[in-house]
């Protein structure tokens, strides 16, 4: 494959020991300051714009949903995306539509960036049938095929090896099947907790040995629900504090720690490892520095984070940070960021006034989707294969 | 995973561990005579008749591809995609580091975005390391994502009990495997229908574990015409009779044939039902059988808690109860890890003389047939 590759772009194929990756710290761990604001803007109004509607939208959805769980409108764990936002937006909004995203079990904003409606998101979280999955996935679980949002996976560092397949699957489409534009990537997010997980290891190796157009991108906030980072992972080499990013190299792909709440900054980022991926030189690991402003999920007490270290973040917020660079920078006015504020609270309220009015899944639903093909079910007494049976339409019939 | 590697250059051609290095022996040897000898019949190898299906049905699909530990270069540890790799290139053929979660994964995210990859266990047991990926994504993601992703891949690989190869190398995965919603388990046991099946789980929408046995693959038979493709679904009866129903699947249709031998001699005449398909169970097929004989003796190398004749019993007790003259009759593997030692390996998988004992308790004595 290496061969195939060296000929059709031109590049030299990884070879252990010859190649030395460079580590490139675009900021540096504890590092608050946002872009000069002297320079030029990093990005036009329209990208600002949607950066910034993006980021509320994330924020506003995830505070709505836990007042509809409070209010016994959702149920089950519900992980909370809040204070993160600058990461699923400043990579997201960069990706094309055929660009394939993997998330975990705190999704809901990964799966908005990309586009699903949160109509879409809020019904699969009431469990209605008009949600994305049908009421069948619930919090952890967002997909959208059309979006190509491959999943919200709730085992620790599942999720990865899956993108990994997506980005296998974009290089297969161009070196074997010979379809050309196939540049796709897929960028696959996860914590720092997952940092210590097996599959995490074996997709670094792999995408890196397969050269894959494949995106690691670390949402590093500290925490694993109780467990501290700095408790979890042992010191990098020659470090007082367990970088990430560092892995990268170990494995032979570039490394790159970037201030998780700014947003521009991990557009920046992501842009250069999106064009690489492209260009068909293989995977990028990014380790985003952020925080997330609620416990682990609506069912944590939140007792082990200091109020000092939350303050410290929330003085970060990714969003009034946006706001702030773009009124200096002639981005918008504050009449254009409040319009967007309104337009997002209208799509929240319009999503949990959707979710609501919308019907509950029909039991006909329950055996549906078990197998793509439902001879699955197999062969029944009578002859006639299971869902070929009174009884399965509606759900009714045992299955065994 | 070194130790299988270990044991299998150890073991050399007494288990059924090189095919490949047999088939250059044959042709070393005189593959004329051998042709000349079958020139009626062309007789191969399960491991030939699995590759050869492979081999179809990467030519019939381009989106078909094979992942897996020495899949490429190596051949497959026991030759199923031998020197498919210079047909169809290293990506086709992708051998992959050992890290079964990772690859296993990997050909889920492939097979959610349109390929559809065979992914091998080097052996089945390897695959308890693949157990996240093979539960939670290949089996349940089409239903937690509403059906807008589906997940054609086929697993497969050698399993159960070989020849003296050490507890890990001995486990039946079917039993861990039959609970996971989502997920087909096929099993086969000629080289016919291990063509004509895989040919068929490739083919299928579904994910499907395609359990193959270490010590058939040097088991020869002829296959089909090219296009035959099997019902995954459809169990095969392997001897109709009238006696008593003997249920059973993988290389323990070969022991219990060899039983039947001697009870067809004795006077019995069982009827032997291949399972092939061991979860679904074909209902039409077990049931018919059972209304028939009245009595059902199942045989497996599986463990005998929690495993395939498990199901398939509490189904028969519960389904077809009053169509039953006697108890169904459970011929299992001890629940014991398999021992190295061959005695002790013998005494833990069933064995024909244990058939025939369950056929002639469960049937009454017979008077001999005419000698």
């Amino acid at each position: 494959m290496q061969t195939m590759l060296q000929q059709r772009s031109g590049f030299r194929a990884a070879q252990p020991g010859r190649q030395v990756m460079k580590v490139r710290a675009v900021a540096a761990p504890l590092k608050t300051a946002t872009s000069a604001p002297s320079k030029a803007p990093l990005v036009s109004p329209e990208v600002a714009k949607d950066l910034y509607y993006d980021m509320v939208l994330g924020r506003e959805f995830e505070e709505m949903c836990a007042q509809m769980y409070y209010r016994g409108k959702m149920f089950g764990f519900v992980h909370l995306y809040s204070g993160q936002e600058a990461v699923s937006t400043g990579v997201i909004r960069l990706l094309r539509q055929d660009d394939h995203v993997v998330s975990t079990y705190r999704d809901h904003v990964h799966a908005l960036s990309k586009g699903v409606s949160a109509r879409e998101v809020m019904a699969e979280l009431f469990g209605k049938k008009t949600g994305c999955c049908r009421g069948q996935g619930g919090s952890m679980h967002m997909f959208s095929a059309k979006h190509n949002v491959l999943g919200g996976y709730a085992f620790i560092g599942e999720g990865i090896p899956v993108g990994l397949g997506a980005a296998f699957q974009s290089k297969y489409r161009r070196d074997v099947l010979g379809e050309e534009t196939s540049d796709s990537v897929t960028c696959s997010f996860f914590g720092d907790g997952t940092c210590n997980v097996g599959q995490f290891y074996e997709s670094l190796n792999m995408a890196a040995l397969y050269k894959l157009p494949h995106i690691f991108v670390v949402e590093n906030n500290l925490w694993a629900i109780g467990m501290s980072h700095l408790r979890a992972t042992s010191r990098t080499s020659g470090d007082d504090h367990p970088f990430i990013y560092k892995k990268g190299p170990a494995f032979g792909m570039p490394g790159v720690l970037v201030d998780g709440m700014d947003v521009l900054k991990v557009r920046q980022v992501a842009q250069e490892a999106v064009e690489r991926a492209r260009r068909g030189e293989g995977p990028t690991l990014i380790e985003a520095e952020t925080y997330r402003f609620r416990g682990h999920s609506l069912a944590d007490p939140d007792e082990l984070r200091s109020k000092e270290e939350k303050a410290r973040y929330q003085a970060r917020d990714p969003i009034p940070q946006l706001k702030k660079y773009m009124l200096e920078h002639g981005l918008a006015t504050e009449a254009e960021i409040k319009a967007l504020e309104d337009k997002v609270a209208e799509v929240v309220e319009d999503s949990v006034k959707f979710a609501d009015e919308s019907p509950k899944p029909e039991r006909g639903q329950l055996l549906e989707n078990v197998f793509a093909d439902p001879r699955g079910f197999g062969i029944s007494e009578d002859g006639r294969y299971r869902y070929q049976q009174p009884g399965f339409s509606s759900g009714t019939a045992v299955v065994s | 995973m070194l130790a299988s590697r270990n044991v299998r250059l150890a073991a050399g051609p007494r288990v059924a561990a090189a095919p490949g290095q047999r088939a250059l022996l044959d042709a070393r040897l005189g593959r004329r005579a051998m042709v000349a000898a079958k020139a009626q019949k062309k007789e191969i190898m399960m491991w030939e008749a699995l590759r050869e299906a492979i081999d179809e049905e990467m030519e019939r699909d381009p989106t078909v591809c094979v992942m897996g530990e020495d899949v490429g270069h190596y051949g497959g540890s026991y030759k199923c995609t031998f020197g498919l790799y210079k047909k169809y290139g290293d990506m086709r053929v992708l051998d992959t580091p050992i890290c079964e979660n990772g690859f296993m994964g990997m050909g889920v995210g492939a097979a959610m975005t349109g390929l559809r990859p065979i992914v091998e266990g080097m052996n089945m047991g390897f695959l308890l390391l693949a157990f996240n990926q093979i539960s939670n994504n290949c089996g349940m993601l089409h239903y937690t994502s509403g059906g807008q992703f589906k997940v054609p891949m086929v697993i497969r690989g050698p399993g159960g009990v070989g020849r003296q190869l050490g507890a890990e190398h001995s486990q039946r995965l079917e039993s861990y495997f039959q609970s996971i919603p989502g997920v087909q388990l096929v099993a086969c046991s000629t080289v016919r229908n291990s063509k004509a099946l895989l040919k068929a789980a490739i083919r299928s929408d579904n994910p499907i574990i395609f359990f193959e046995h270490v010590l058939l693959y040097n088991v020869k038979g002829e296959v089909g015409d090219k296009d035959e493709v099997a019902c995954l679904e459809r169990a095969e009866v392997v001897r109709e009779g009238t006696d008593v129903s003997i249920f059973t699947y993988s290389r323990m249709r070969y022991v219990v044939m060899q039983a039947v031998n001697d009870l067809v001699k004795k006077g019995y005449n069982p009827e032997v039902i291949d399972l092939i398909s061991l979860k679904p169970f074909d209902m039409e097929t077990i049931s018919k059988s059972v209304r028939k004989t009245r009595k059902a003796i199942i045989v497996e190398e599986c463990m005998k808690t929690g495993g395939i004749g498990a199901s398939l019993s509490a189904v028969i007790n519960e389904s077809l109860f009053n169509e039953l003259d006697h108890e169904v009759i459970r011929l299992s593997s001890q629940d014991v890890p398999t021992a190295y030692a061959y005695e002790l390996e013998a005494a833990t998988i069933v064995q024909s003389s244990q058939v025939v004992d369950a056929v002639e308790r469960v049937c009454g004595a017979r008077v001999p047939a005419t000698v």
